[in-house]
């Protein structure tokens, strides 16, 4: 029977993760240019005319995905804070440290692209709404993340004290989430809904959906690919890194 | 098929600064955090390279 459990602690060690991020990134990366390619083109050329916001809607194709992940990523790196607490593994600082510049763009996107839609719309680039706001909140609580694990020199003691601050911070998701019900907002509901029949059209959905899908992917791909740096940063010293092909001369 | 004109699609019905705004500021932060990450790793792959030959030279 213990022949049959996968050693999961085995994937925990930089060493056995390293090979395999490097032949697992270029699979997300391609994933991802394949899904952004059939999502554009159903962001622009499916997708029909909203009649209420004219072309201007055609916005939400990247601001509704991007807004999903940078609230999921900042949940993974709860998720890795929590293991690294548990289970004192080094791999969970570090995949924390590779999704968090990731999480920030993801939510400056999130910002940038409200604001684009929110001028024409609302009249407005910004309002103090409580959805707007809590999603700024997350973007300074991934920078705040950043900024003290560099600001630590030890990796070990950095790790420990971004993952009190993904763990403390990861109370302000739901927030976001449930902003535009628990407040009046400018901000819109939300556009699915996982209890509700979702309001807007087949395309529109489908469109989000596999946006959503190659922002996944690229995700994947990109905190894979970071995450090899980081470990070569990290564990320099180790005689694996020195028997590695790429490192011979 | 929603466009009559090639300039049609880049007005995208007045909305053209704030659809291609958000389109093309994702692009361009997504690309230029891709040509970062890459930067990253090979910088400190070819520093780690030359530390190790280094080594290996020390000890011969």
């Amino acid at each position: 029977m213990s022949q049959r459990l996968v050693n999961w602690f085995k994937f925990a060690s930089p060493a056995t993760f390293y090979p395999l991020a490097g032949k697992a990134w270029p699979w997300f990366a391609a994933l991802g240019t394949a899904f952004a390619a059939v999502g554009l083109w159903i962001s622009f050329f499916v997708a029909p005319t909203d009649f209420q916001q004219g072309e201007g809607y055609r916005i939400i194709f990247i601001h509704v995905p991007a807004s999903w992940m940078s609230m999921f990523i900042y949940c993974v790196m709860a998720l890795w804070a929590a293991i690294g607490i548990t289970f004192n593994t080094r791999l969970s600082g570090m995949m924390s440290s590779a999704l968090a510049p990731t999480g920030a763009l993801f939510a400056f996107i999130s910002l940038w692209t409200g604001a684009l839609w929110g001028k024409p719309m609302w009249g407005a680039w910004w309002v103090w709404d409580a959805r707007l706001t809590s999603e700024l909140i997350l973007l300074f609580l991934y920078l705040g993340y950043i900024a003290l694990t560099a600001a630590i020199d030890d990796p070990r003691r950095a790790d420990k004290a971004g993952a009190i601050v993904s763990l403390v911070g990861v109370v302000n998701v739901p927030i976001i989430y449930f902003s535009v019900k628990w407040w009046n907002t400018l901000h819109q509901g939300a556009s699915v809904s996982m209890t509700k029949a979702p309001t807007m059209a087949t395309t529109m959905l489908w469109g989000m959906l596999i946006m959503a899908l190659a922002f996944w992917m690229y995700s994947i791909a990109i905190a894979l690919y970071r995450v090899r740096a980081i470990i070569l940063e990290r564990e320099r010293h180790a005689t694996w890194v020195a028997e590695l092909p790429e490192m011979q001369a | 098929m929603n466009w009559g004109s090639t300039s049609e699609f880049f007005a995208m019905g007045g909305y053209g600064l704030y659809v291609w705004g958000s389109f093309g500021v994702t692009a361009l932060t997504l690309l230029i955090e891709t040509v970062l990450v890459r930067k990253r790793y090979s910088d400190t792959r070819r520093a780690l390279r030359r530390e190790l030959a280094a080594d290996r030279e020390n000890q011969e």
